[in-house]
């Protein structure tokens, strides 16, 4: 019944390239598997292995364009067991990792050939990043681009000389925001929602891609309900406690759907009626 | 396929030229209640028994099991899979059903080596239910009898007369029969004292009577996410997470590590996890997305009567009733909750 077949659940080994202090909390990661093959699309994540301390699936941050092949860069928050020890690692260290898991984002398909707006609210441009660099890098296949995103405080940016490219960049719209300004900040303040109203858009002509902290898709919604933007052409990628990532744990359950497999990456229509998906 | 049938003389030499044979685990007695657990001579086998403690996929997805065995030096990690072949004795035909979920679960889409690789190695013997236990409503569930459930090796039915017609349905069974000694060809007459025994257990083991099919459920838990029933029946729920662990089709699973005193090598594994614990939805830095009793619950049951059919598999659950039997607060009856929804539908 079993004879051949792989193990789902058996990492494989890697090594850190490059650690970097992104945040007081976030560390940003490039790791190399030992082979070469990692075929993944923007969206999607990996379950990385601290062996002895545990595993958890973290978000894969680069773009298959910008990356040699069995590469691939993260963004870990210190917030638990794994991602403690993932911080206490220096380049050279090694780890375990299997995947890539989940459904991507829609770069190429239902993106392609539109205008594509997104928007991240904190650690929700880790995974937007991978898409983001993924369209910049096929820029003649997009209409525009704008990207909103919004952070808590000037301390928690991010990839700040990307964002401060992405700003400069004629052929970007790049608008960003914080909630709580400090001394050294001269930009907006408040709500990712608070720039909205001023995004100058083409609903009928427009896909989007959210991804953020879990309280901020309500208030998006709202929002984009307001721009009257179809429910088809909105992309939700929604976390959820995993353990398996290969849909078997039952953990990450959506009502019936599994955000490991079924997600992480939703077209908000297919969930608008699933009562715990927002 | 073959059908023979034996008397009890018959059965105990059987059962014990397969344990001469191979591991087999079988229902005991365990004070005044049962389990399944290994057996050491046939004379301890329980085919009386009402519903044992735990069902028997334990045997295929254990309380605990390794997943690997790892090197954090090398960092090496190496597949553990189970590898004996085993029989499981005496599994109750609701019981069979809940296996057969899972087989679904575990192959389907992904295919999960571990709990396959026991599910290849078991042969399984199912036997027909001779003494109902307290709150079994298999017969609601349509999985009362060995006619009516798939996946077993052989099927088993003690006859009124105190015979047994075993049946084998696999080409496995067959071997296993292989082993039995002083054994006739099952007669017309022998297949019509089961048919009876089978008619009379569809209506015996309806100690809870749900008044709709099985098949009506999605529909009926669509239609009511937010009825007060869920609030109702969790406001004393302890989210101790029994009603889970008894489940025959609950399948949920946490995953973690062990590290050996060297601290380079350990080993990765999978344990029994449960909806209704408080942390179940809940991520890093604290968000629970079901972080109420009534959400819980309600996801419970929808898991059970709903999403379980939308992913293309059986209505989850097998009418054993162990979980109205763990409930310490008496809240876990499914065919309490499901009438009611349907009766303040009506």
């Amino acid at each position: 019944m079993s004879r051949g077949q792989k193990d789902i659940f058996l990492p494989e080994p890697a090594t850190v390239l490059d650690v970097q202090a992104v945040t007081k909390l976030e560390k940003f990661f490039r790791f190399k598997l030992d082979g070469l093959g990692l075929d993944s699309m923007p969206g999607q994540f990996m379950e990385i292995s601290v062996p002895g301390i545990g595993e958890c699936p973290i978000s894969i941050s680069s773009s298959p364009t910008r990356t040699e092949d069995g590469v691939f860069e993260m963004v870990v928050r210190n917030t638990g067991n794994v991602t403690g020890a993932l911080h206490r690692l220096s380049p050279g260290d090694r780890i375990g990792a299997r995947g890539p898991y989940g459904k991507p984002f829609p770069v190429d398909d239902a993106m392609k050939g539109k205008d594509v707006f997104f928007i991240c609210g904190g650690i929700g441009l880790v995974p937007v990043r991978s898409a983001i660099h993924y369209v910049l890098d096929h820029r003649e296949d997009y209409g525009e681009v704008i990207i909103l995103l919004g952070s808590r405080t000037p301390e928690d940016r991010m990839f700040i000389d990307e964002l401060y490219e992405w700003k400069v960049r004629k052929d970007v719209r790049f608008r960003e925001t914080v909630d709580v300004a400090d001394p050294t900040w001269g930009g907006d303040v408040g709500v990712i929602t608070t720039l909205m109203p001023h995004v100058d858009i083409d609903p009928g002509n427009l896909v989007t891609v959210v991804c953020g902290p879990p309280l901020m898709y309500k208030f998006v919604l709202l929002e984009l309900e307001n721009l009257e933007m179809p429910d088809d052409n909105i992309f939700l990628s929604l976390e959820r406690h995993m353990k398996c990532g290969v849909g078997k744990c039952g953990r990450c359950q959506i009502g019936g759907l599994y955000a490991c497999q079924d997600g992480p990456v939703f077209r908000y229509s297919d969930i608008v009626n699933v009562p715990e998906a927002i | 396929m073959t059908a023979r049938v034996i008397d009890d003389t018959a059965l105990v030499a059987w059962v014990d030229a397969l344990i001469r044979e191979q591991t087999v685990y079988g229902v005991q007695a365990r004070g005044a209640r049962f389990a399944f657990g290994p057996l050491a001579r046939a004379a301890d086998l329980r085919l009386d028994h009402d519903v044992t403690i735990l069902p028997p996929k334990k045997y295929f997805l254990p309380q605990k099991e390794i997943l690997n065995e790892f090197d954090r030096c090398k960092m090496q990690f190496k597949s553990v899979l189970d590898g004996d072949r085993f029989v499981v004795f005496g599994v109750h035909t609701y019981d069979m059903a809940a296996i057969s979920q899972l087989d679904a679960v575990f192959s389907r889409g992904n295919f999960d080596t571990h709990y396959m690789t026991r599910r290849a190695n078991a042969s399984i013997v199912v036997c027909d239910v001779l003494n109902p236990s307290e709150h079994v409503f298999a017969g609601c569930m349509g999985t009362a009898t060995a006619e009516d459930v798939r996946g077993h090796d052989v099927a088993l039915t003690r006859l009124d007369d105190g015979s047994y017609v075993v049946e084998a349905r696999t080409e496995k069974g067959e071997a296993l029969m292989g082993s039995m000694e002083a054994s006739s060809a099952a007669e017309i007459e022998h297949l019509e004292g089961r048919s009876k025994v089978w008619e009379r257990n569809r209506i015996r083991l309806r100690k809870h009577d749900l008044k709709m099919k099985p098949d009506d459920l999605p529909d009926l838990l669509e239609g009511n996410y937010d009825h007060p029933v869920w609030e109702e029946k969790s406001e004393l729920c302890h989210s101790c997470g029994s009603c889970n662990l008894v489940c025959p089709t609950c399948y949920c699973f946490d995953v973690e590590d062990e590290l050996d005193w060297n601290m380079e090598t350990g080993r990765r594994v999978r344990t029994w996890s449960a909806c209704m614990l408080a942390g179940f939805a809940r991520v890093a830095g604290g968000h629970n997305f079901r972080g109420s009793r009534a959400a819980r619950y309600r996801h419970r049951y929808l898991r059970k009567g709903k999403y379980s059919r939308d992913a293309g598999g059986d209505i989850a659950c097998i009418g054993c009733g162990r979980c109205i039997a763990a409930c310490t607060t008496g809240i876990a009856n499914p065919v309490d909750v499901f009438n009611r929804l349907l009766e303040d539908g009506r």
